[in-house]
């Protein structure tokens, strides 16, 4: 048994990296999808053009431009000269927010009373208005405390500490989660075409009438797919410590023991998936049909904790939502062992439902 | 020419049979759009409400309680309180806190002479690195807010300079509104490239294309024959999503149908022009999704700007996504439903999805004469 | 400077390649095909057929050389060529998802056949291929005879003046391959060109006029009866031979004098090397009733006495593996054996019994049930009802065990084609449970046996059609089974490799291996000691190939060949079920 096995391991990883055609899918997504992700895929907003409106000519008001104008996450700066221009250029998109200084503002402020400006965003742009509106409000905080220095004291002061990611790198988010999504995409890719591939060519009727037995056959067919995600999963940490200078700061072997079971849970759902298609064109669009959902309920777009309630107790199905934790968890805080294992455990229990059920199915459809 | 039109005519009726005989298109139009926008409707919120935070009230003074309370009544947190600052950030260690505020045992005394002002700790979980910031932001505010209405009630509001944030077109930064036009793109990326590529494939596997190119049919008959059908399937797809998303995610739609009708358009023109160069070279249906799904897919949901900002990308991505007809799209989409009808922003965009198409559809004429290689 | 022919299709000195790196796929060819005949273009696959019909149509320009078609250059008149050019590709070229009306349409509107042209050629085509009961048939449903006659009828909607048929008789029952025949025998009148291409030589003898391909070389050109003048007075049969004739085969092979042999049935055909003498039937161990009587020679011997003569009459294979021992009691038998597919039977009642060393056939057209019994035989499908035993395993109980005793050797090429060679020998053997030396040393053996060594390191995937064959073969016969099913071993190889299988098999047979076949040669179907006829699901005569033959012999027909033999045994069937054939 264990002769037959090794056989069907040594052709099933010889097939897969002879074939030009899967040499392709298991090298040129993944790396493109490294390099893109963690270069465009990022949630930080920089670069942004900031349009300025001040019809007060006061210092107070010539400071409050100067210290926005300052700022980092603002590339360029527009002056406009009247109000009407404020829906031209959020309209047409050629500034994400406006700064509005009225023109008694500096009188206002002089005289000690309430000297409103304005700060009008493109609603359009939900996530980069958000964090912009915050800098907007950071930097009238630092200007009001520099003003009231003169006058008064006392109030808040905020110390903001980023733990495990000081300058909120989004890299040393993206690429964690790319070691999840990479890996999802090999292992499945590979076990979802592996037998409609033989079935399309031919080849599996020669297997089935073979000595082999249907578990041998699915067991040849998990370990090289196993094998094969676990040394992509090792270049991407590779790369992204070495190129990408993300840090890796806790245990290796936890990172890969976990990662082992994480991809048993998804090799299950690949031999699913291939059990059920009888032409690679189907085996593709079925692991799409897990992987988008899968991907998008695993917190990588969006945290978890955003989504509605019944999502939510879906998302607890999701393999990958938690080997996304374990991933961030090791790379960036260290995480100990028992942290790890309250995220690995629900992983073995789906590995366990999704084998037997592609088990249950291989055997089924035998016939 | 009347022949020219009968033999178009009938390759287009051919098309649409087909397309309701096959159940895998009418599966990529219909389902996989309804799909992905319950996805995205449901799915995917970049709004932060309920950020689990932890507050370690170290002080056990008046003015501490009352921060807590602002805290507390701050739809953005769900709190968690201790007086030790250890267990909480145990939690945040173990993911189950995203932030921690810890107010400082001077707290009190200090608001209470005026003079320093009080030092608040806020610490975010960094490995979340989108959140973190919203947790600064949204920590910022609820201070700021609890100081003004304490100068407010003890009299000592003396004015001082403000910011009043509006946010035009979506005023309560619901994320939804934003992504399901990037969404809507997606959908027409598959359905014009995807899916015309890999009925042009078929007819390589199954011999017909070769059986048709033995007929006097020309080679624009040809490329019309495929481009018409998938032409109106993928406005119908898209018709419908806009149904699905106007009435049951409350999207707004503040331009008009024309401006809908001629971006989403423009658009298909470009992603067909796409899916039918990508089939002219890839002759198997496996090459030809893969190969839609790198050029046509990928980019639609990396780099169109629906979810990740083009102005933070690094410049040679930024110059990439000047190609990617999807980004065109997502700005007017956005536009046409939350903004309404600006035609200065929307028609230079339509006019270079236009040229875009016209470029692909030119190299695939180049590329497709009536020959086998 | 010549005159323009603009009568025919005149071909010079044309050659094409596919790609920098490959051979060529033709190589200075040249030809003139004229109109009002019926030419056969023949060769085994990849001789490069299709690659010259391309040519024709212009879908593929030439690398070298010219090519016009009534005097139109393919290179750049081929829009005026499209117009009068009729063309049935490989997979007739038929959307399967539109009904038979449908695709008749859609041709006739490509075409610009339209109005009263379009009706009189819509009621003509319809009639001449009987398909108008079927007209709101979906194309995909129809049976294998049905889409090719639908593909004629697609390529015959505007009168063509050149008629292009690509292998049109491939996987068709011999009723509708003579149907076929017929059809583009009525339609070639003196202004119309037909180039029929096929890789069954049987067929090649009934055109007019052939161009023989090999290796993308033309071999021959000219009407059939030409070529096979060369080896008039070299063909005999043994006949009455009283003892094994796989035995008289062999041993006729081997001598000097013969180049070339096959089992007709009861007989064995030889051909002589010109100028000698036939071997005295003693020398064969043919018995001594046996006689030598002289036959007309036929293409086929012509085309192996073109190649150099056919392989010798041992098998090396044979030779490397131990003879089994025992009884020649039954080793593969199957009872009552039937298959349904939803309300569709695919198989029914199917039943016979194999002795070991015996080599039982099943003939029938593509869809007539063969692969299905194949599959329940080998444990793949589950029958609806009834039962197989293989080696006395009952492959319901326990297949495992039955299938380690079977060899098998399906119809597509399926081994795996990006492993190399010798990776897929290793792999096989592996599975089969050889390890260690023995698996290394069996290696080697089938490396050499199969004279594979050149190819070792190649993808299976980049070999040539016979040695792909060869690989298969090897990796069935590499555990020595005791049983050996071969689905259409030999489809579309040239004849010197399938007398180089045969040679396998009968030497395999000698030692005591059972084998069950599939063929659609009818020919290859003589060398079986008894065959069954597949016909709608179900086994409507079996036997003797000989005494099959006499059954339905006749006043009319007094000498059948095995395919009328066939054929009457279709219509028989038929009409005493009431069925329209």
């Amino acid at each position: 048994m264990v002769n037959r096995i090794i056989a069907l391991l040594v052709k099933e990883l010889l097939a897969n990296l002879r074939d030009k055609r899967s040499r392709l899918v298991l090298i040129v997504p993944p790396l493109l999808q490294l390099f893109i992700f963690s270069f465009a895929a990022t949630q930080e907003v920089k670069n942004q053009t900031l349009a300025i409106l001040n019809l007060d000519h006061g210092r107070p008001a010539l400071t409050l431009e100067r210290d926005f104008a300052a700022a980092a996450t603002f590339g360029a700066v527009r002056h406009l000269q009247r109000a009407e221009e404020i829906a031209e250029v959020i309209d047409r998109q050629q500034a994400i927010a406006v700064l509005w200084i009225p023109e008694d503002f500096s009188r206002e402020l002089e005289r000690g009373g309430t000297a409103q400006a304005s700060f009008i965003l493109d609603g359009r742009k939900t996530n980069a208005a958000q964090i912009v509106q915050g800098y907007a409000m950071r930097i009238l905080d630092a200007y009001r405390d520099e003003w009231s220095a003169q006058g008064r004291a006392g109030g808040v002061r905020l110390e903001p500490r980023n733990w495990f990611n000081p300058n909120l790198d989004f890299r040393w988010y993206t690429v964690p989660s790319l070691v999840c999504i990479l890996t999802t995409v090999v292992g499945l890719l590979v076990t979802s075409l592996s037998v409609a591939r033989e079935r399309e060519m031919g080849t599996f009727e020669q297997l089935l009438v073979s000595p082999l037995q249907p578990l041998e056959i699915l067991i040849g067919k998990a370990l090289p797919a196993l094998l094969i995600a676990i040394v992509e999963g090792a270049f991407i940490v590779l790369v992204g410590v070495n190129v990408l200078g993300v840090p890796l700061n806790g245990s290796l072997p936890l990172l890969f023991a976990s990662m082992a079971i994480f991809l048993l849970a998804i090799i299950g759902v690949g031999l699913f998936v291939s059990s059920l298609s009888m032409t690679q064109q189907q085996a593709v669009l079925g692991a799409f049909l897990f992987l988008v959902p899968a991907t998008i309920l695993s917190g990588f777009a969006s945290p978890i904790e955003n989504m509605p309630h019944w999502l939510q107790i879906f998302s607890f199905a999701n393999p990958l939502r938690y080997f996304m934790t374990i991933s961030r968890g090791i790379f960036l805080k260290d995480v100990s062992a028992a942290v790890v294992w309250a995220q690995t455990w629900p992983m073995a229990i789906i590995a366990c439902v999704t084998l037997s059920l592609a088990t249950w199915l291989f055997k089924r459809r035998m016939e | 020419m009347n022949g020219c039109r009968r033999r178009m005519a009938a390759l287009i009726g051919k098309e649409f049979v087909q397309i309701l005989r096959d159940p895998s298109s009418l599966l990529i139009a219909f389902v996989l759009p309804v799909i992905l926008l319950f996805l995205y409707g449901f799915g995917v919120s970049l709004d932060a409400r309920e950020i689990r935070l932890g507050v370690a009230v170290r002080d056990s003074g008046e003015e501490a309680a009352g921060l807590l309370a602002a805290f507390r009544a701050s739809p953005y947190f769900r709190t968690e309180v201790a007086r030790d600052t250890r267990p909480l950030e145990a939690e945040l260690l173990a993911g189950r806190l995203r932030g921690l505020v810890v107010i400082p045992q001077d707290f009190s005394r200090r608001i209470g002479k005026g003079i320093d002002p009080a030092n608040l700790q806020v610490v975010a979980d960094g490995s979340e690195t989108n959140t973190a910031n919203y947790v600064q932001n949204y920590a910022q505010g609820v201070a700021r807010t609890w100081w003004n209405q304490r100068l407010r009630k003890t009299g000592q509001d003396l004015g001082g300079p403000e910011l009043v944030a509006r946010i035009w077109f979506n005023p309560e930064l619901e994320s939804r509104n934003s992504l399901l036009p990037g969404a809507l793109a997606i959908i027409m990326a598959i359905i014009g490239t995807l899916l015309t590529a890999l009925v042009v494939a078929r007819e390589w596997e199954r011999g017909t294309m070769e059986a048709l190119m033995v007929t006097p049919v020309a080679i624009t008959e040809l490329i019309v024959g495929k481009i018409f059908p998938y032409f109106v399937l993928g406005m119908l797809a898209m018709l419908i999503s806009v149904g699905i998303s106007v009435t049951l995610f409350a999207l707004p739609f503040r331009g008009s149908l024309a401006a809908l009708l001629l971006s989403s358009g423009a658009f298909l023109l470009a992603a067909l022009g796409q899916g039918l160069l990508i089939s002219s070279a890839a002759k198997n249906q496996f090459l030809a999704a893969m190969a839609a799904l790198i050029t046509g897919f990928l980019p639609a949901f990396l780099l169109s700007g629906f979810i990740f900002e083009i102005a933070s990308m690094p410049p040679a991505v930024r110059a990439l996504t000047h190609i990617i007809p999807a980004r065109y799209l997502v700005t007017n989409l956005q536009t046409v439903f939350l903004v309404g009808d600006v035609w200065s922003l929307l028609l230079p965009n339509v006019g270079i999805l236009l040229l875009l198409a016209a470029g692909l559809f030119f190299l695939t004429a180049g590329k497709t004469a009536k020959r086998l290689r | 400077m010549k005159p323009v022919d603009d009568s025919s299709l005149v071909i010079e000195n044309l050659s094409y390649r596919y790609d920098k790196d490959f051979p060529l796929a033709l190589d200075g060819l040249s030809a003139v095909i004229r109109p009002g005949i019926v030419t056969g273009l023949v060769g085994p696959d990849g001789a490069g057929k299709t690659t010259l019909l391309r040519l024709l149509t212009g879908l593929l320009l030439p690398t070298t050389g010219s090519l016009r078609v009534f005097g139109l250059d393919t290179r750049d008149e081929a829009e005026k060529v499209h117009r009068f050019i009729g063309y049935m590709p490989q997979k007739f070229g038929l959307y399967e998802d539109l009904s038979v009306r449908q695709n008749l349409r859609l041709y006739a509107d490509l075409h610009d056949v339209t109005g009263a042209e379009r009706q009189r050629a819509f009621a003509r085509l319809l009639v001449f291929t009987g398909l108008e009961p079927f007209q709101d048939r979906l194309a995909g449903r129809l049976s294998g005879g049905m889409k090719q006659k639908l593909g004629l009828a697609c390529a015959l909607i505007r009168k063509p003046r050149l008629l292009l048929l690509d292998e049109p008789s491939v996987g068709v029952d011999p009723v509708s391959r003579r149907e076929l025949w017929r059809m583009v025998g009525e339609l070639v009148d003196a202004e119309t060109a037909v180039i029929w291409s096929t890789a069954y030589l049987d067929e090649a003898e009934k055109c007019r006029e052939v161009l023989l391909l090999d290796g993308g070389r033309l071999l021959f050109s000219g009407p059939p009866g030409a070529l096979t003048e060369r080896v008039a007075g070299r063909c005999f049969q043994v006949q009455t031979i009283d003892g094994n004739r796989r035995r008289v085969l062999s041993h006729a092979l081997q001598r000097p004098e013969v180049q070339d042999g096959i089992v007709q049935g009861r007989n064995v055909r030889i051909v002589l090397r010109p100028g000698q003498k036939p071997p005295a039937p003693a020398l064969l161990e043919a018995g001594a009733g046996s006689r030598l009587i002289p036959v007309p020679p036929r293409f086929e011997d012509a085309y192996i006495d073109v190649l150099g003569g056919g392989p010798g009459g041992v098998s090396a294979l044979a030779e490397s593996i131990s003879p089994l021992s025992g009884e020649r009691e039954v080793t593969v038998e199957a009872v009552g054996l039937s298959k349904r597919f939803g309300d569709f039977t695919a198989v029914s009642e199917v039943g016979f019994s194999i002795r070991r060393g015996e080599i039982f056939g099943l003939l029938g057209p593509n869809g007539a049930g063969k692969s299905t019994i194949f599959k329940m035989m080998c444990g793949l499908l589950r029958p609806s009802a009834g039962s197989g035993r293989v080696s006395g395993f009952d492959l319901r109980v326990s297949p495992g065990q039955a299938r380690s005793r079977l060899g098998y050797m399906a119809q597509k090429f399926s081994l795996y084609g990006d492993l190399s060679t010798r990776q897929n020998l290793e792999f096989f053997a592996g599975v089969y449970g050889l390890a260690g030396w023995r698996r290394k040393e069996t290696v080697t053996r089938m490396i050499e046996i199969f004279g594979l060594y050149p190819h070792v390191r190649a993808s299976a995937r980049d070999l040539p059609l016979g040695f792909k064959q060869r690989l298969a073969l090897a990796c069935a016969v590499m555990h020595e089974p005791a049983v050996l099913f071969l689905d259409e071993p030999t489809s579309g190889v040239d004849p010197l490799t399938r007398r180089e299988f045969w040679t396998h098999i009968n030497g395999l047979v000698e030692r005591g291996v059972t084998v069950l076949v599939t063929t659609h040669f009818m020919d290859e179907a003589e060398y079986c000691d008894r065959i069954g006829l597949i016909y709608r699901g179900r086994m409507i005569a079996h036997g003797v190939p000989d005494d099959l033959k006499e059954q339905v012999a006749s006043a009319a027909l007094p000498d059948p060949t095995l395919e009328e033999t066939f054929i009457a045994l279709l219509r028989q069937w038929d009409t005493e079920r009431g069925e329209p054939s």
